[in-house]
């Protein structure tokens, strides 16, 4: 026994430095969500902070801006959820239909692009290219008669605009999962499916689609534990202060109010609440992963 | 028959013409930024630029490449993919071995795996995060931008399970040879699982170059920024004081517009010129690690 503990000593030490550093770093925060029960000074460290209770959540409640947030937050989750599901697989289903390599190769070049490029790139592009006065895309739209759009700047367009470019940069990418689902479909049940006298359609809608059927319910479960994640990096690249009504999410208020007004307290109330009801929705659908799916991490 | 094959022609050009126009919707902004970093300044003011230069010029690269604060930040994002990238994997690997290992080979695994992957489940979150780098005197460093991060939880995860898919019986081979567990890590498994570390590695430096958000918050100089929280704060903040600062004169030559246009194309560059490279990896290393059969 004692010889075992010994030879597993290396393994051990292997550990060590990544689980001081991860103690520091992400378990050090935790410790600092103390703050969201105190007035928190910088000065006094939370040592000699004065308590507040639940006095932050029930400032941060009284806020009028606080549940427009939250609001605007699980409304831009949800749309982009269900696009990003959508639109992946019905691409991924028409790219498999086309049979020439080199083209079907370019297109998914061409497609995956734009996710490996930051919010700052794609940011400054969007922001040119949909200016009202000087963006190519109002110029189009001049072009064929409608109307020019401030699509960053008016708050009924800035939740639909965030979306579909947020689709525009990840579709291509989330296609990969679902064309790789599709190649591990058995050949055999198309032929067979041939004779049987099935048409394409058919084929899809009988073979296709329950072929992809559990990748599909794996990813639709595991995208629910993003529901209050409305994506911080795109929104602060693209919002400005005409557009928080519809734009603000919980991470850019977070943002703004702890490290802009340096109002510690409010700001990790804030983001503990978002942690708590995150880590609830990743827990269940983590578990409805493993019961439908028998999806595990590791 | 006929009218099957008819309609089977028509749905094909659809398909085509559909995917084709989809993936020229992912270039043509790129394109199209890119002519007009190319272009004259009255050209760009004036909208005549589409997909093609107008008046062609290097003007505004010559402009960007003279600005000392965008090759400092360069600079820095340079050291910071390559500092980061090595501790990232290293620790990624050191991590990655014992927890694929099987409970009866090491007793702790399951406490070890559920103490790392509980910090992708739950985080302290903004505020708490700043206050630690702060307190942890990293603040203004270039390790502010690699130490919070040094542990990369999902890669991790990622390369255990390629570690599990190998086969047992090559670590227990060594073993008998006698093999201790840092020799079969190094010599016998690292080198087996070349394409699961090719596709982390340039997701790592991908990661590296792309992030922002934390040089903006973790620097309070503007001079220790990386490249990408420097173009943060000129191509979205609109900062003009530090489009103004010098360089007059190859300021007079370029417009905010082309000026913006070049830096953002420079900062696309190196992504642009790895990521055909990439491709063939990550298509295959994502799979290995999401679907597991």
């Amino acid at each position: 026994m004692r010889s075992k503990r010994i030879k597993e000593m290396p393994l051990h030490l292997m550990l060590l430095p990544g689980a001081i550093l991860v103690l520091i770093y992400c378990y050090g925060p935790m410790f600092g969500i103390i703050m969201a029960f105190q007035n928190f000074k910088p000065a006094f460290g939370f040592f000699r902070s004065e308590w507040v209770g639940i006095g932050n959540f029930s400032y941060i409640v009284d806020l009028p801006s606080t549940f427009q947030v939250l609001y605007n937050t699980v409304y831009i989750a949800l749309m982009k959820i269900v696009a990003g599901l959508v639109v992946p697989i019905a691409i991924a289903i028409l790219l498999n239909e086309i049979g020439k390599t080199f083209i079907k190769r370019s297109i998914q070049t061409l497609i995956y692009l734009p996710h490996f490029l930051s919010w700052i790139i794609l940011g400054g592009i969007l922001i040119d290219v949909l200016s009202p006065s000087s963006g190519i895309v109002n110029r189009v739209l001049e072009g064929i008669g409608l109307p020019s759009v401030y699509f960053l700047g008016d708050n009924r367009w800035f939740p639909f605009t965030v979306v579909i470019t947020d689709l525009w940069k990840e579709f291509g990418f989330a296609t990969i999962v679902y064309l790789a689902a599709l190649t591990s479909i058995n050949p055999n049940l198309y032929e067979a499916a041939i004779v049987d006298g099935a048409n394409r359609w058919k084929q899809t809608w009988h073979i296709t689609l329950p072929g992809m059927m559990p990748i599909i319910v794996l990813l639709t479960t595991l995208s629910l534990g993003s529901i209050l994640n409305a994506g911080f990096d795109q929104i602060f690249n693209m919002y400005s202060p005409q557009v928080y009504e519809s734009g603000d999410i919980i991470d850019t208020f977070v943002y703004r109010l702890g490290l802009v007004d340096a109002q510690f307290g409010p700001a990790t109330a804030v983001g503990l609440f978002k942690s708590i009801v995150s880590l609830a929705f990743i827990s269940v659908s983590y578990l409805l992963a493993y019961r439908l799916a028998n999806y595990r991490i590791f | 028959m006929r009218a099957y094959l008819d309609s089977r022609k028509v749905f094909q050009t659809a398909n085509y013409t559909f995917l084709i126009g989809i993936s020229l919707l992912c270039i043509l902004p790129f394109i199209h930024v890119l002519a007009i970093s190319l272009s004259s300044k009255t050209a760009a003011a004036a909208g005549s630029v589409l997909f093609w230069p107008v008046g062609f010029t290097f003007k505004s690269y010559d402009y960007v490449l003279s600005k000392p604060e965008f090759l400092d930040a360069l600079l820095i994002t340079v050291q910071r993919v390559g500092l980061g990238t090595l501790i990232n994997m290293f620790l990624t690997i050191l991590i990655a071995y014992p927890l694929a290992k099987e409970v009866r080979d090491f007793k702790y695994r399951t406490a070890y795996a559920w103490y790392f992957v509980l910090t992708i489940l739950f985080s302290g979150g903004l505020i708490p995060t700043y206050m630690i780098v702060n307190k942890t005197y990293l603040m203004d460093t270039i390790w502010a931008l690699i130490i919070p991060g040094a542990v990369p939880v999902f890669n991790v995860i990622l390369l255990l399970n390629f570690f599990r898919g190998l086969p047992r019986e090559l670590e227990e081979a060594s073993f008998v040879d006698g093999a201790g567990y840092w020799t079969v890590l190094w010599r016998i498994l690292v080198p087996l699982s070349a394409p699961a570390l090719a596709t982390i590695v340039l997701f790592t430096i991908v990661g590296h170059w792309n992030s922002w958000f934390d040089g903006l918050i973790f620097m309070n100089r503007p001079e220790n920024y990386p490249l990408q929280s420097y173009l943060q704060t000129v191509i979205i903040q609109q900062d003009l004081m530090r489009v103004a600062s010098q360089n007059l004169d190859k300021l007079a030559e370029v417009s905010e517009r082309t000026s913006k246009a070049a830096q953002i194309f420079m900062g696309a560059l190196p992504i642009l010129l790895v990521y055909p490279f990439l491709q063939k990896y990550f298509i295959k290393g994502i799979v290995l690690g999401s679907v597991k059969e």
